[in-house]
């Protein structure tokens, strides 16, 4: 089925019932949330294709509508739960309270100055866009990045994961699971930035996913950003990216 | 909303691509949250946003659990503005996609003038987007941006599927089926509005561009 984003839902042809590959699946819900029901006989919708297809006809339905409302939710126990965590985008993490993968990061740098001027702040995501990826993958960028001494973000879903944060060590029994996609956040001084993107690069070619990368600072009063020049000069070309208005206060009336 | 940060295409790709999102600090100015994002969602709604939505409770554009048969052929894809901005029950992000730069303008110079207290981000291109923090009398705080692919980018999806794909950053639309509703409107077999619509749907946190998406999938038909 077109809709699922891992590939996992296929039709069994034996049984002719559509089949879910439980190892592949992230538990994102898309299916689950994203298709609209009918609520029509399966008796029925099963006959209409089997005559259907006597005549290989094919109906050219709406792809995103499920004729019988067939696709229900597993109840997840740990660590099988940890995909939806890191899938389900309208999920809390209980470690953050945020939905999502990540933390504010930058987007609320204006109430928290979480990353300061000189400061440079990294969200680096596995598995997107829409690859998927497993810990085990993850756990080999963050031992990379602790060997170069960095300080993770506490508040960080991943973070929370690990069982020894000085060495980037993630929790033996989720190595396996596959979710959607992960971020890894930390932040450097700006002189560190060359060096830290390298490294990311570099053990982004021995992960089975791909990894996209995001970084951040404080603007200076006239909206000037010293990443700009640090960036091109590491031969990064830049195009799109999020701007903080700094509108927000600490204290709302 | 790191879900908008790598969409796929270049300066040019996003002409028509504003999101405007706003989040309160976690433990600092959440508190009263929920007053002032239906108030950002109510100013939002003035300037004709393209989508609109709250990560916690859907977008404008949604599922249905209850169709009948009918909607293969006729189909409301309307949006439902009310049910975003009466849903808002908790803090979270709440998000305005404009397919214009002078929409985004007046929206963010009544945001200043409305003072919400909220962190309010700009999610573009990054040239574009300090231009309208400038037009609307302020200067940016912070910026973040996009480095784009690392890794093993051979598993990613031709162009024009990512162009389509890549917005939604919660990976909830599936590099298959954009290929089969770019094959379909190719093909004649739905229209782009049709195509974008489907797709605005699946997500959630109403941050997909059904502007951007229609002109992607005229574009796929030359």
């Amino acid at each position: 089925m077109a809709i699922c984003p891992m590939g996992a839902i296929s039709i069994d042809s034996a049984k002719n019932r559509a089949y879910v590959n439980a190892d592949e699946c992230v538990e994102c819900y898309t299916c689950f949330r994203g298709m609209s029901m009918e609520r029509l006989n399966p008796t029925m919708v099963r006959g209409i294709r089997r005559l259907l297809k006597v005549f290989r006809l094919r109906f050219d339905p709406e792809p995103d509508v499920c004729p019988t409302s067939a696709i229900t939710p597993d109840e997840l126990s740990w660590p099988r739960v940890v995909r939806r965590a890191f899938s389900d985008p309208v999920v809390t993490h209980e470690s953050t309270g945020v939905h999502g993968r990540g933390t504010e990061e930058v987007k609320t740098n204006d109430v928290t100055n979480r990353v300061g001027i000189g400061e440079v702040g990294y969200v680096v995501e596995f598995g997107r866009p829409t690859i998927g990826v497993r810990f085990r993958d993850i756990e080999k960028m963050t031992r990379a990045l602790a060997e170069m001494g960095i300080e993770f973000e506490p508040k960080n879903p991943v973070t929370h994961m690990m069982t020894d944060r000085k060495s980037g060590k993630l929790r033996d029994d989720i190595l396996d699971e596959k979710i959607l996609s992960a971020i890894v956040e930390f932040k450097t001084r700006l002189e560190n930035v060359g060096a830290v993107l390298a490294r990311v690069d570099e053990v982004s070619k021995t992960l089975d996913t791909v990894v996209a990368v995001g970084v951040a600072t404080r603007c200076d009063e006239s909206g000037g950003s010293a990443l700009d020049s640090v960036l091109t000069e590491e031969g990064f070309s830049f195009v799109r990216g999020k701007t903080n208005l700094g509108l927000g206060r600490a204290l709302i009336k | 909303m790191t879900n908008t940060l790598h969409r796929y295409g270049s300066g040019e790709s996003f002409k028509d691509d504003y999101i405007v999102f706003a989040i309160p600090a976690r433990g600092i100015n959440d508190k009263n949250a929920v007053e002032t994002q239906r108030r950002f969602l109510e100013i939002a709604r003035k300037y004709r946003p393209v989508n609109m939505g709250d990560a916690s409770h859907g977008a404008i554009f949604r599922s249905s659990k209850d169709l009948n048969p009918t909607v293969h052929w006729h189909r409301d894809s309307g949006p439902d503005f009310d049910t975003v901005v009466n849903g808002v029950s908790g803090p979270s992000t709440v998000a305005a996609v404009f397919d214009n730069a002078d929409s985004v303008v007046a929206f963010v110079k009544e945001l200043k003038e409305a003072d919400l207290g909220l962190s309010i981000n700009i999610s573009g291109a990054l040239d574009k987007a300090q231009e309208c923090a400038r037009r609307a009398g302020l200067e940016r705080h912070s910026v973040e941006y996009s480095l784009g692919f690392f890794g093993q980018t051979d598993r990613m999806a031709d162009r024009q599927t990512l162009e389509v794909a890549t917005m939604c950053g919660h990976g909830m639309l599936s590099f298959n089926l954009v290929r089969k509703l770019l094959d379909w409107v190719k093909q004649g077999r739905r229209s782009p509005e049709e195509a974008s619509a489907t797709l605005a749907r699946f997500c959630s946190c109403g941050v997909f561009n059904p502007t951007r998406a229609c002109r992607l999938f005229e574009d796929a038909k030359k």
